[in-house]
């Protein structure tokens, strides 16, 4: 092989590297968090991965969850808010009994935004779904729509909220999957708690991010959607269901 | 002739009566306390932002909410963090930075319904 003929081969290889490496360098730097100054992209899509399996009696993703967003009750259970809840299950006739958190699931065509007459009620391009308390008007639609009754509504005045997250009587809310700590890179606080003090048994990522552990575990094991026949394309999945 | 001089008349009376009342409004509704507790730079020149603080808010918060563009120079927690009183850590309260403006105009916000007035941190003695 002439020396300028293997000049060029290498030229050659060094670009074929570059093309094949871009693509995986794009998603690297997509993994990582936005920068304030960008806006929300339709490029990710956040989401849960919660491993019923692993999820043990605890109520550790429920305590994080209203300490971190602020959300404290008046010792009513029927009118107080709630953002996430364990739900248990149990066979009738095996008795096999289950715990999992249940939240907002995400929904990609969420019936709580259908039905909103005022457009509060939205889906962020990332794919997490929110309440506009501007645009509110606390009829709550969006609360008798929703399949998996995530959504509350603030029936007595509030004080106390955290700066992140503006709370307020006569506006519905709901799980935000903690979007003031996924815009800062950092994951819900369910998750972090979790993963910290529980059973290790939720997992947050992107799920167009074949890099991340959320879009390998649900390439590679079965998962189910709660109330899969009603087609919403929940960005919450579950394992062991 | 009649007609002017009641013209007249009802101008004098009509100054008169605006005089009076200014006096007395004076007297009753106290002149706003502006306290500025932390940075001599605002984000926008004074004038600036007393004619239009409510339409950057209002921008800003649709961005935010909606996009997810967490800009800090008119986001509402970037005035309070300067704005709050370092004793209260409030910009409410009688001398609040806006409920004192707010009053005296007799303009009524809504804003921290939902959100906290407080600065994130609490009270600090010292500027920060």
């Amino acid at each position: 092989m002439s020396p300028d003929r293997r000049r060029f081969l290498g030229w050659g290889a060094a670009a074929a590297a570059g093309v094949a490496l871009a693509p995986a360098l794009r998603l690297i730097e997509l993994a990582q968090a936005r920068s304030p100054e960008e806006a929300a992209s339709a490029l990710q899509r956040w989401g849960l991965l919660i491993d019923t399996a692993k999820c043990t009696d605890c109520e550790v993703c429920v305590t994080a969850c209203h300490e971190e967003n602020g959300v404290t009750g008046h010792g009513r259970p029927a009118t107080d808010a709630q953002w996430i809840r364990k739900v248990s299950l149990r066979d009738r006739r095996t008795g096999y009994a289950q715990t999992l958190p249940l939240m907002c699931q995400h929904c990609e065509h969420p019936p709580c935004v259908d039905v909103c007459p005022t457009g509060a009620s939205f889906r962020r391009a990332d794919g997490i779904v929110l309440v506009d308390k501007h645009t509110c008007i606390g009829c709550r639609y969006c609360v008798m729509a929703c399949p998996y009754g995530a959504r509350s509504f603030i029936h007595e005045d509030v004080s106390g909220q955290k700066p992140d997250v503006p709370r307020g009587k006569g506006t519905v809310e709901s799980c935000t999957l903690c979007v003031h700590r996924v815009d800062r890179g950092e994951t819900p606080a369910c998750v972090t708690a979790c993963n910290r003090d529980g059973g290790k048994a939720m997992v947050f990522g992107d799920l167009n991010d074949s890099g991340a552990e959320i879009y390998r575990r649900l390439r590679s094991q079965p998962s189910t959607q709660v109330r899969a026949d009603l087609a919403l394309n929940t960005g919450v999945r579950y394992q062991g269901l | 002739m009649i007609r002017i001089a009641a013209g007249i008349m009802a101008a004098v009376v009509a100054v008169a009566g605006f005089a009076d009342s200014g006096e007395k409004r004076a007297g009753r509704v106290a002149m706003p306390v502006i306290k500025i507790e932390r940075g001599e730079n605002c984000v926008a020149p004074v004038e600036e932002m007393r004619r239009n603080h409510m339409t950057m808010l209002t921008h800003q918060r649709d961005r935010t909410m909606r996009q997810g563009l967490r800009e800090t120079r008119f986001s509402l927690k970037n005035c309070i963090d300067c704005h709050a009183s370092r004793e209260t850590g409030s910009v409410l309260g009688k001398d609040g930075f806006c409920s004192s403006c707010h009053a005296y105009t007799s303009v009524k916000m809504d804003c921290f319904e939902c959100h906290t007035p407080l600065r994130e941190g609490g009270a600090a003695g010292a500027p920060r």
